[in-house]
């Protein structure tokens, strides 16, 4: 089992055709993703290696069955192939581009919801079920199958992360970047519940940093869960009021710095490490291995 | 992106909303002739893109022109929280019966704009919101129908807003609201909102944030831009389009790709560094890297004069290593770096970036103060490496 996708997974892939597009929809048909459709406006018809262009979302769907999207188009057209992508049905869109105007984010963030998609990102690295499914541009050979969900608002972060986890032979059921926007589709307390259901995650891994709330509204959700979560927030060092690459990193009031963050974390009982290297010797201890 | 006072009252203006007569002054002699043509007394406002203006005496209260002339050549020239006064601005005074709060900022929990109002108004209203949140108002915007008066009266009626003049800010507020819309605003701000002696209500100070992922859709809001960075090489940083942020006292230069990556980087160089090593910087070279950016990104790192090594930190997904290791060869050859690097790279080719560090043959020097860099195997080594390169003795 995994969550959100799986090997049943039909994936789509919003502007294929681009440098970008193309390039990552081959990588995630040499992992084994089954990608079913391309969508670009205006050019249906045409190829990218086997798979079929279309000119819209809705035929795409109803063609292919595809039921999961992915999106890599320039930021002023993001948001507009996000609503096709849900208008047309999909459960999965996972949003790649980084830059989309943040009002814009709020109506795809709303649709979503009343659809009852899981919207992933915006600027994110997407999520991969290893050795079934990966929507995204996740390096997939960091990866493996196995026991721990990681869930994480970084993506380099995530796969220095994997990449130890794999390496102490402890694999991976989910792994998901929800991004470093302020407004993103999927938080960490959407997906923890999720992993506490599935019946092959036996302990999650929760990356966060500063700036926002996620962490604290992550940490009420886990009070009341049975599977033991390990946190880790980046940023101790950040000063207020400076953005830290990510738009939604930045201190802007008490709750969104790290020491916040690991207080509500530690308060639940999560044990939060202080490097990357002591994630994978925790989540081994806690796992009993 | 934050903009000058004036310049959000030029917005405001635009939309209708009550602001005082004002004028921007370069110079004294410019306020002076100002205030001239104005019903005294006037007020002097230095313009800068920070709070806290007035506790600095950056806004002062002038009798007459003369008055105004002289207060201001205190303000030019102050220095604000690191950013120098340059301009001020002329304003009539308003006769102060009662101040109000009016916001309207993004609320990323609830994913919708949020409005905000209070009877407390004029002073900070994070410290309102913590002391005495029953004076504060909210209502929550659904994007799906848009804000109605209703539903901003409503929250004025719960905030102890007086009836009548709720009415009258009720159509403030949605003037103000059309702003946010209408600019991707992430904060539009009337603190305070001033009622008169007289009865009238008067927007006495403008601010106003944009979501930076829209701008490109703004035009017209381009040449408002102005720097934000009181540090030299933030500056020369933003200019270079690198992300890049300085710290106090750091002596670590830290590079990375992906912003969790190198504030992950920059936590751990603090917990090791026994308060002798500290990150000197946050630089993140992005996604997809080439080997121009890396050199750029090390000549940045060592104009801080106090950077006595630089840490990278890569981990290859859509940036390749060998791209890195060209980019840090590059800086080799072409900048004078003067001080050593650490190398730890990871991922998409990490194989071939290494060797090409490990055979150039600048790595042979064993000791890492003479060579010019030294490439190691996980972060975890990086640590004794800096300590001794910082002068710290082993243990």
């Amino acid at each position: 089992m995994s969550i959100l996708i799986d090997e049943n997974t039909k994936v789509m892939v919003q502007g294929i055709t681009g440098r970008e597009g193309s390039f990552h929809a081959r990588q995630m048909i040499k992992y084994g993703t089954k990608v079913v459709a391309g969508v670009v406006p205006a050019k249906g018809g045409q190829k990218m290696d086997d798979i079929l262009v279309y000119n819209t979302c809705e035929e795409a769907v109803n063609e292919t069955g595809a039921n999961a999207s992915m999106i890599l188009v320039p930021a002023s057209m993001a948001a507009d192939a996000a609503l096709e992508a849900l208008d047309a049905g999909c459960k999965v869109v996972v949003l790649i581009t980084e830059g989309i105007p943040a009002q814009d984010m709020i109506e795809v963030y709303h649709r979503a919801k009343e659809e009852g998609a899981a919207l992933i990102g915006p600027n994110c690295p997407g999520i991969i079920s290893p050795g079934k499914c990966k929507i995204g541009i996740l390096p997939q050979d960091i990866f493996s199958k196995g026991p721990v969900g990681v869930v994480s608002r970084s993506g380099t972060l995530t796969y220095e992360i994997a990449d130890g986890l794999t390496k102490a032979g402890i694999g991976q059921s989910t792994v998901i970047g929800v991004g470093g926007d302020p407004i993103i589709g999927t938080s960490f307390s959407d997906v923890l519940e999720d992993f506490e259901n599935d019946q092959d995650t036996k302990a999650v891994v929760l990356v966060g940093e500063i700036g926002g709330n996620d962490e604290q509204a992550a940490a009420e959700i886990i009070k009341n869960l049975r599977i033991p979560v390990i946190g880790f927030i980046g940023g101790r060092t950040a000063p207020p009021g400076k953005r830290m690459g990510h738009a939604g990193a930045i201190i802007s009031g008490k709750g969104s710095t790290a020491d916040a963050k690991v207080k509500a974390l530690e308060d639940v009982g999560v044990p939060v490490c202080d490097t990357v290297a002591e994630i994978t010797l925790k989540t081994k201890e806690m796992l009993g291995l | 992106m934050k903009i000058h006072e004036h310049h959000a009252r030029d917005i405001f203006k635009k939309y209708g909303l009550p602001v005082p007569e004002a004028e921007v002054a370069n110079n004294p002699e410019e306020v002076k002739n100002i205030a001239r043509g104005m019903t005294p007394p006037v007020v002097v406002k230095a313009q800068v893109l920070v709070g806290g203006r007035g506790k600095a005496g950056g806004v002062k209260i002038a009798e007459n022109h003369d008055d105004a002339m002289d207060k201001s050549k205190d303000i030019f020239g102050l220095l604000i929280k690191g950013l120098r006064v340059e301009k001020v601005l002329v304003a009539e005074a308003v006769d102060i019966e009662n101040e109000y709060y009016l916001g309207i900022l993004l609320d990323r929990d609830k994913k919708k704009h949020c409005v905000i109002a209070s009877t407390a108004g004029g002073v900070d209203i994070e410290q309102v919101a913590e002391e005495t949140p029953e004076l504060i108002g909210k209502t929550w915007v659904d994007p799906a129908y848009g804000l109605h008066p209703f539903e901003i009266r409503n929250m004025l009626f719960d905030a102890g807003f007086d009836p009548k003049l709720a009415l009258k800010v009720t159509g403030i507020l949605m003037k103000l609201y059309k702003v946010v819309i209408e600019n991707d605003c992430s904060l539009a701000e009337i603190n305070p909102l001033v009622q008169a002696k007289d009865g009238t209500l008067w927007a006495i100070d403008a601010k106003v944030n944009f979501d930076d992922s829209s701008l490109y859709r703004h035009p017209e809001l381009k040449p408002l831009k102005e720097s934000e960075e009181t540090d030299p090489i933030e500056k020369e940083a933003h200019a270079r389009g690198i992300a890049y942020v300085r710290l106090e006292d750091g002596n670590v230069g830290v590079i990375g790709n992906g912003a969790g990556l190198v504030m992950a980087t920059m936590d751990e160089v603090k917990r090791f560094g026994k308060g002798i090593a500290k990150p000197a910087n946050f630089l993140d070279i992005g996604g997809g890297a080439q080997a121009d950016l890396v050199r750029s990104a090390l000549e940045l790192v060592t104009m801080d004069q106090n950077v006595k090594v630089i840490l990278i930190n890569v981990f290859g997904g859509i940036t390749r290593c060998d791209e890195v290791a060209k980019g840090i060869l590059q800086a080799i050859e072409e900048v004078d770096l003067k001080v050593p690097i650490i190398i730890r790279l990871a991922g998409t080719n990490e194989k071939e970036g290494r060797e090409l560090l490990i055979y150039s043959g600048l790595e042979k020097y064993l000791d890492i103060k003479n060579a010019p860099y030294k490439v190691i195997e996980s972060l975890e080594q990086a640590a004794p490496i800096i300590l001794e390169t910082i002068g710290v003795p082993a243990q």
